[in-house]
């Protein structure tokens, strides 16, 4: 595996719309390729290498590649965009979009990325070691299909609207989360280890939604059904299990109603 | 005085019968001429191995107005990665079933359509709708104010008052700025404000106790006294609903008494849109079939009718209609997201996103009809193409159904990828038809068909002496083997384009942003101080905007064309 680092030199005095910065993009390149690749400001055109020290080499394939960025990238959007193989490891704490309709790879973020990460996400790793903010592996404004796949590990705390449309795929967050957490749900996992306030599985049709920590004001949608004994991710415990969102349309499977499952550990 | 001479084509042009003969077009001064009357100084292209034909003209798409843009408002995942920027002398573009005004008039353009018919102009809102005409670039363009759910005709109908029909008719394709009466379920939009519908044509409509039927009659009426260059232009009760092809064909028959009486050459008293969703037979969606058949062996033997096909594209995209009943009853199908919007005595409109999917059933029996409508045409200067832009797919789609309707060996490619092609096959006549149309029908059902059925045949879809020029030259030569996707990419990139004589796309881009007017009707009536008191009555009682603040003044329409009609 070849290895890309990318060392901010120039901050954007606007925002910068970096979403070349893949694998996929950095494959087969030089490290002067690499910094020929364009990204926005505003609606300027520009290259990497304005805002970038770029070395090494990208590898055969996006699946050989790993790109390692450092340095302040708050002011820098869309890192891994569509990533579909590699790995990218970025040591600071990047803007909106990060990890956005990833497709396969691994993606890490040693700090903490800002809203929209993971948003429409397919497949691949996203781990971010400190705090994730709004609208975490959400869909994209206005879609009904969010996260379809893929596991996302926040080791802090979350935001707002996460998981909000999920269909697949898993969120854990290790912290608390802030309100509204997968809204219009219809598939696919969320954990969380730590609270989250209200608004929890608003409008969930399907899917399952974990909380170890406690729910101040739970939906009124939601109706116990039993106490089940479970593994969730690599560890037992005791859950009550409440259907819902009850307001909402449910599909019937085998003649019996599908509902979306939300458990509190006991 | 620009002059220009269009040389060597394949040209395909209905109105003077050319079928793919060499010849030259000659262009001066933003109309077509004789080639003796240009000068050696014009400048000339070179069409050699190409085919030449006039600009397309759009008879039914929504592009412009509160409804359009209200779907580009809810659905910003239409836009997600569709933005080009801009370059010189074009705007910023995107959006895909419902693009921004820029994209519209670029992509038009590209695919060499140079008029385009907004479908449904409510007329409260004329404004906004002209305020998007104007920034809807290169083609000319006009919009339909709807009548067949307003209170006024609903009310003169019932007395049968056709001279105050026409009357009010008259005031409001003037003060809306309008070209031709649309009607949208007639009845079934007014009776969804009282939570009901029309499902046929006899149904009434609550509190005004008039039925469809004598709705579109008495338009139709209205309209033959009035002259005007169109005909009444109908999306017919029950779109949508298995079984509806009856109410289709009671609709058509109410054309058969009617003669057309105007100046412009129009022959028919009825258009019929967007047939595909009319033409429906079954009881619910399980035993869903195709009555394209018995719906064209109607159409085939009346001369008093145009029709447009609908056809689906099989993509993803927004339905949007004045037709608020059906859309509620879509988002009740598919549970996708819906908006309402309610317009005071005059209309409504609904919107859905749907996805035509290859691997449901009725989509693919759906994409199917479209074609068949086309297939099943005996004169195709009577059934045009269209989608129902965005209903059953996006305008950009047009090079694709061409392609289908001009290669077998297409459909059954798409066919043969359906998931359920067995079972669309026992629904539908489509893997019968082995009928491929011709560029001459192509250029009939798109440019000299609409444009004859718009009254609007003496400016647009030919390229005789004294017609616009708007000519088109796509890279596809008829006498050579070519792939079915070879008609597909070349009707999508026009080679040459030119609006009124200015050329403005060269292979595939735009170059210029052309001339574009905004086309209208006024129908100068006599005196109707009845008319007059009644509209002043409704603003002071019914109206939230008061008559000073509804006309569409000047400034919105700043290069109009003006059709006159005189039924004085
Ligand atoms: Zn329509």
């Amino acid at each position: 595996m070849e290895t890309v680092t990318l060392t901010i030199k120039n901050q954007p005095t606007l925002y910068l719309e970096a979403d070349t910065i893949t694998p996929d993009n950095f494959s087969g390149k030089k490290a002067s390729e690499i910094a020929a690749l364009h990204a926005y400001e505003g609606r300027d055109q520009v290259t990497l290498g304005k805002y970038f020290e770029v070395s090494g080499e990208g590898g055969a394939t996006a699946e050989d590649t790993r790109i390692v960025v450092k340095g302040n990238v708050s002011r820098v959007k869309y890192i891994g965009m569509k990533m579909t193989a590699g790995e990218i490891l970025i040591e600071d704490n990047p803007d909106m979009y990060t990890g956005a309709w990833m497709h396969g790879g691994k993606l890490t973020v040693k700090g903490n990325v800002d809203a929209f990460a993971g948003i429409g996400m397919k497949g691949g790793e996203f781990v971010i070691e400190g705090n994730a903010g709004n609208y975490l592996g959400a869909a994209y404004r206005g879609d009904w299909r969010g996260m379809q796949g893929g596991v996302i590990r926040v080791k802090g705390k979350a935001g707002s609207d996460i998981g909000y449309f999920m269909n697949g795929g898993t969120i854990i967050v290790h912290g608390n989360t802030d309100v509204h957490v997968g809204t219009h749900m219809e598939g696919g996992k969320i954990i969380i280890k730590g609270n989250a306030p209200s608004k929890v599985g608003g409008q969930m049709v399907g899917g399952e939604i974990y909380v170890y920590g406690g729910i101040d004001v739970m939906m009124p949608g939601f109706k116990y059904a039993q106490d089940e004994e479970l593994e969730v991710d690599g560890e037992k415990g005791n859950f009550s299990l409440f259907h819902g969102d009850t307001g909402e349309r449910h599909p019937k499977r085998k003649g019996q109603i599908v509902y979306g499952k939300l458990y509190l550990r006991n | 005085m620009s002059e220009y001479l269009i040389k060597n084509g394949f040209v395909f042009d209905p109105t003077q019968g050319i079928k793919g003969d060499k010849a030259d077009i000659a262009v001066k001064d933003g109309k077509i001429v004789k080639s003796t009357e240009i000068s050696s100084k014009a400048k000339t292209i070179d069409a050699s191995g190409k085919t030449v034909m006039a600009g397309a003209v759009e008879i039914h798409a929504h592009i412009a107005g509160p409804k359009v843009n209200e779907g580009r408002n809810y659905r910003p995942e239409d836009k997600l990665f569709t933005y080009t920027p801009k370059g010189a002398g074009k705007r910023m573009a995107g959006g895909f079933s419902i693009p921004t005004t820029f994209k519209t008039g670029y992509e038009y353009a590209r695919m060499g359509y140079t008029t385009a018919m907004e479908a449904a102009m409510p007329p409260l809102f004329a404004r906004h709708v002209h305020e998007e005409i104007k920034d809807t670039p290169i083609i000319d363009e006009g919009a339909y104010p709807v009548f067949g759910n307003n209170w006024f005709v609903m009310e003169y109908l019932k007395n049968q008052e056709i001279e105050n029909t026409a009357a009010y008719i008259s005031w409001l394709l003037e003060v809306t700025k309008g070209v031709a009466i649309k009607v949208v379920n007639p009845g079934g939009t007014e009776a969804w404000g009282w939570g009901l519908n029309c499902l046929t044509i006899d149904d009434p409509v609550p509190y005004f106790d008039i039925t469809p039927a004598e709705i579109v009659k008495g338009l139709i009426e209205a309209n033959e006294y009035l002259g005007l260059p169109h005909s009444v232009h109908i999306h017919q009760n029950s779109l949508g609903n298995p079984g509806n092809y009856t109410v289709t064909l009671d609709t058509l028959k109410l054309a058969e008494k009617f003669k057309a009486k105007n100046k412009f050459g129009r022959e028919q008293v009825l258009h019929s849109t967007h047939l595909q969703f009319h033409s429906y037979g079954g009881d619910n969606w399980g035993n869903f079939e195709s009555k394209s058949k018995e719906v064209m062996d109607y159409v085939n033997t009346q001369k008093n009718i145009t029709v447009d096909t609908g056809c689906v594209t099989l993509d993803e995209t927004t339905t949007m209609t004045a037709d608020g009943p059906f859309e509620h009853h879509l988002t009740e199908l598919n549970h996708l997201k819906w908006a309402n919007v309610d317009v005071e005595l005059e209309t409504a409109a609904g919107i859905v996103p749907y996805v035509y999917s290859p691997d449901i059933k009725v989509c693919e029996i759906q994409w199917a009809i479209g074609l068949e409508i086309a297939l099943f045409t005996k004169d195709h200067m009577r059934t045009f193409i269209t989608t129902d832009h965005p209903n059953a797919g996006p305008f950009i789609r047009y090079p694709r159904i061409i392609k289908w309707l001009m290669s077998a060996e297409a459909r059954k490619e798409r066919i043969d990828t359906f998931k359920h092609g067995a079972k669309m096959i026992e629904a539908t006549h489509i893997a019968g038809i082995d009928r491929e149309l011709t560029l001459y029908e192509i250029a009939q059902m798109t440019r000299a068909g609409p444009a004859k059925s718009l009254g609007m045949a003496n400016l647009y879809g030919g390229l005789a002496p004294g017609m616009d020029a708007d000519v088109v030259v796509y890279d596809f030569n008829p006498n050579t083997p070519h792939k079915p996707d070879d008609i597909e990419k070349a009707f999508s990139r026009a080679a040459y384009v030119m609006k009124t004589g200015v050329p403005v796309v060269i292979d595939g881009e735009v170059v210029n942003n052309g001339n574009k007017r905004t086309i209208w009707v006024h129908a100068k009536v006599n005196e109707n101080p009845q008319v007059m008191r009644d509209i002043k009555d409704k603003f002071l009682r019914y109206y939230s905007v008061t008559q000073a603040n509804y006309d569409v003044s000047k400034h919105f329409v700043p290069n109009p064309y003006v059709i006159e009609v005189d039924a004085t």
